[in-house]
């Protein structure tokens, strides 16, 4: 079954054509890589998909839903979490607050709730900490549960950023470069993490990455941006041979 | 009550009873002003006017309508509010410095409107207002705030608050309803001021529309920014220093301001963040907790 | 009547414009509103005013003094209370300290000449012009006439100089244009002087207009100024411009055809109305948020 459908999305900003036409279908259960040169639109696609931009033509479909029109955050709570290309952590809270935040969408006590301190409401918070805790526990961070999210290491902040996203309980899950600015060490655990975070919570993962061979690795299927345009799409082993993506994108000397 | 508040009077000297009644006063109105400034992120430059509207709704309905001292309160606050949530609309379109002016507008078109509100006295003001607020009242209000403000921080909304403040965009992508929460913290942080402004205004016995000027918005913002930014403790001292300072710096009479200006100025160079900005309870223990480890080990 | 209604408009929309200058320009560059900035014309008023009243000077003379004065005066305010917090610091510490400067310049200036209402002596004929049925003063043509060569003056320095180049590269990225070799501390000082000095012309034509100077007539100057070039959209030199000119007719406008009365909330009411409908203001370029 098909989690996300995009249906000829184009996007414009001011006569600039970031977005030109893109079909994808990203099926249950996948990793889904979208790969292209540096603003081929693969980040602005994101922003379509979880709402910042509105496309300017073009169909978003969520599970059957239509969700063109819909603001980020309803967006976030049908079940699409995501990460940020440049860190977009909650610098001045803990680190276990960054998670806590992560499942407000999930979580229900309002704003009388809060002050009361009713007992259906200290229970969620009960359930917010232990599964924060569990998600920190996963990334590796439990140690770090109470530092300041900007006192941590980059690759550090790009794992908070996935256990946040985590915390939404998500089925579609975003990730916007999460390798960048690793170490080769670093990006073989997170490739586990990935793998692992999909077994574990059956995620659907769309990720938007420029290593290639963690893309080549870990993802079922890959599209090709250039441009704006989708250029190609397949199993890793045809995008490795595909002639036009070798031109426009791996180059020679891939 | 009034028996207690009778033997607070007698015991204390009316000098310092005085300052710390308006000092519980500012607490709830810099917790107010805390909330959408300080933890919300929302640049409000216009809080004395929410005090003013909550001041003269107070004073008016208990002079005029015979309301009852807690209900003319409220209903001070909930006009405040209400207002609150209109100048919260605009933050859907406006941000940073824009709104910061659009709050100073609003606090300046409701002074020249009391100042032109024949209800109100115009610009002479209203006097003989029942002398309602005291010690008692004042501090049982004030914990109560306390202790409630405390409370909504811990909790799912407060961190959605903060949330807003560090990142909107990464706010949204969890699921905050960033605009809803926006208005809610205007319209909450509005009743804290109303509240304020009608304990003031039945404690004052005589308002009038300058009580409640630029300098009076700017003044609640030091103490917000003075202890720092979002911290409920930090409000409480700042709140506590900008109360006392003036009363101290009477020795130096007619310097004072002077000397208050100066001190801004120092004390931002040398706590940029606020006095008690970055510190945490926590971080404290773990540095005793390492001093512990480092004496075993020599 | 409308017509002089828009002259007298025009006249006081150009001293908003004059200070609100400076508020854009530093704002454009540092991104703080600079409070202080109204108590920087108010020294400009009085410093006019003292060299005008002891030292005899004519008026063209004592508007250059005071230019010189609140030059230095904003240089050094700029490196006492705003250059140690640059960088290490929220926003909004620097928006303190910038009060703390206000409050106590204005202290400082009422310990110093007392609060009383300081006149000008004559120092301009009273001479009116008559122009069909429209009356117009000496002043308010000098007013225009000074008020437009400054902003012409400053428009050719931000385009055409080489520290209008390294201005216009700072309010784009301070850092990048570090990088760049460009001497960053000075094009911020040169920046505080500038607009100070703009301020200090306003507060010296203002002062003899309205014949009335004295130490607190910097903070409603200040925040209509900023007011005004926030209207024009903040960062925007010829927004300050606009901003500035359509403040002043709309108050003078407000004031003859509804109600004296409102003149303060008619101002802040039209602001209001202009970013809820601009919300980056009228010269302000949009935004659009990058992720």
């Amino acid at each position: 079954m098909s989690v996300l459908t995009l249906e000829g999305i184009s996007q414009e900003f001011g006569g600039l054509r970031a977005l030109d036409g893109v079909n994808m279908v990203v099926e249950e259960g996948e990793i889904f890589g979208i790969i292209g040169p540096n603003g081929a639109g693969k980040t602005t696609l994101f922003n379509i998909i979880t709402g910042i931009y509105i496309p300017s033509e073009g169909d978003l479909i969520f599970k059957e839903r239509r969700i063109n029109r819909m603001t980020t955050h309803n967006i976030a709570r049908l079940g699409i979490g995501r990460t940020f290309q440049n860190i977009r952590l909650f610098n001045k809270l803990s680190v276990l607050d960054n998670v806590r935040v992560g499942s407000h969408g999930i979580s229900r006590s309002g704003f009388f709730k809060s002050l009361l301190g009713l007992p259906s409401m200290l229970r969620e918070e009960k359930e917010i900490k232990s599964r924060a805790e569990e998600l920190l526990e996963l990334v590796g961070l439990y140690d770090k549960k109470m530092e300041y999210a900007d006192n941590l290491a980059y690759g550090e902040q790009r794992r908070l950023e996935i256990a946040r996203a985590l915390a939404l309980k998500p089925s579609l899950l975003l990730l916007d470069e999460p390798a960048a600015g690793m170490n080769s060490g670093e990006k073989v655990e997170l490739m586990k993490l990935i793998e692992q975070i999909r077994q574990e919570m059956k995620l659907t993962i769309l990720l938007v990455e420029h290593d290639m061979s963690l893309v080549m690795n870990i993802c079922e299927r890959i599209a090709v941006l250039d441009y704006g345009r989708k250029i190609a799409e397949g199993p890793p082993e045809e995008i490795k041979n595909d002639e036009r993506v070798i031109q426009s994108y791996l180059g020679v000397g891939a | 009550m009034n028996g207690l508040d009778a033997a607070i009077t007698q015991y204390i000297d009316p000098y310092y009873l005085r300052i710390m009644i308006l000092l519980g006063i500012n607490i709830i109105l810099a917790l107010g002003l805390n909330l959408i400034t300080g933890v919300t992120g929302q640049l409000s430059m216009g809080h004395a006017g929410f005090m003013s509207i909550g001041a003269y709704t107070s004073a008016i309905l208990s002079m005029q309508f015979g309301f009852s001292y807690l209900m003319a309160l409220l209903a001070g606050a909930m006009v405040a509010a209400f207002f609150g949530f209109l100048i919260g609309i605009p933050t859907l379109r406006l941000e940073g410095d824009y709104l910061a002016m659009v709050t100073i507008g609003f606090a300046e078109i409701i002074r020249v409107f009391f100042l032109n509100f024949e209800p109100g006295g115009k610009a002479v003001g209203l006097s003989g207002i029942p002398q309602h607020t005291n010690f008692i009242t004042v501090w049982l209000i004030a914990l109560l705030i306390i202790a409630l403000n405390t409370r909504l921080l811990k909790s799912r909304m407060g961190r959605a608050f903060y949330a807003i403040r560090e990142n909107e965009i990464a706010a949204a992508s969890t699921g905050i309803d960033t605009t809803r929460l926006k208005i809610l913290a205007f319209t909450v942080g509005s009743f804290l001021g109303g509240l304020g402004g009608g304990l003031y205004s039945h404690y004052m016995y005589y308002i009038n529309p300058q009580d409640f000027g630029f300098m009076k918005s700017i003044e609640l913002l030091n103490m917000v920014i003075l202890g720092g930014m979002g911290s409920i403790p930090g409000t409480i001292l700042g709140s506590f220093i900008l109360t006392l300072a003036p009363e101290m710096l009477r020795i130096v009479a007619e310097y004072r301001l002077l000397f208050y200006g100066a001190l801004l100025v120092i004390l931002m160079i040398f706590r940029p963040n606020g006095i008690l900005g970055d510190v945490r309870i926590y971080d404290l223990k773990k540095r005793w907790g390492r001093k512990e480890v480092k004496t075993c080990q020599s | 009547m409308f017509w002089e209604q828009l002259l007298n408009g025009l006249t006081l929309g150009s001293t908003y414009a004059l200070i609100a200058l400076g508020y854009t320009m530093v704002y454009g560059i540092v991104q703080l509103i600079n409070f202080a900035h109204g108590e920087i014309y108010m020294f400009g008023a009085f410093a006019g005013l003292i060299l005008v009243s002891f030292f005899g000077v004519n008026l063209i003379v004592a508007m250059l003094g005071a230019m010189l004065f609140c030059m230095l005066l904003g240089i050094l305010v700029e490196r006492i209370a705003y250059r140690p917090l640059r960088g290490k610091s929220s926003r909004l510490s620097a928006l303190i300290s910038a009060i703390g400067v206000s409050i106590f310049l204005s202290t400082l200036m009422a310990l110093m000449a007392g609060t009383n209402t300081h006149r000008y002596p004559d120092v301009i004929a009273h001479h009116t012009f008559h122009l069909g049925s429209l009356d117009f003063s000496l002043m308010q043509i000098l007013i225009l006439a000074v008020s437009a060569l400054l902003m012409l003056g400053l428009q050719f320095m931000v385009q055409k100089t080489r520290i209008g180049k390294a201005m216009r590269a700072c309010s784009q990225d301070l850092d990048a244009s570090y990088l760049m070799g460009i001497n960053v501390n000075r094009v911020i000082s040169f920046t505080f002087a500038v607009g100070s000095a703009l301020a200090a012309a306003g507060g010296v034509m203002v002062g003899v207009y309205y014949n009335a100077v004295w130490p607190y007539m910097g903070m409603m100057a200040g925040l209509k100024a900023f007011a005004a070039a926030v209207m024009g959209g903040i960062g925007s030199i010829p927004g300050a411009m606009i901003g500035g000119l359509s403040l002043g007719i709309m108050e003078i406008m407000g004031v003859a055809y509804l109600s004296s009365s409102y003149k303060d909330a008619i101002a802040f009411g039209m602001l209001i109305l202009v970013l809820l409908i601009r919300p980056q203001g009228l010269m302000g370029q949009k935004i659009s948020k990058k992720v």
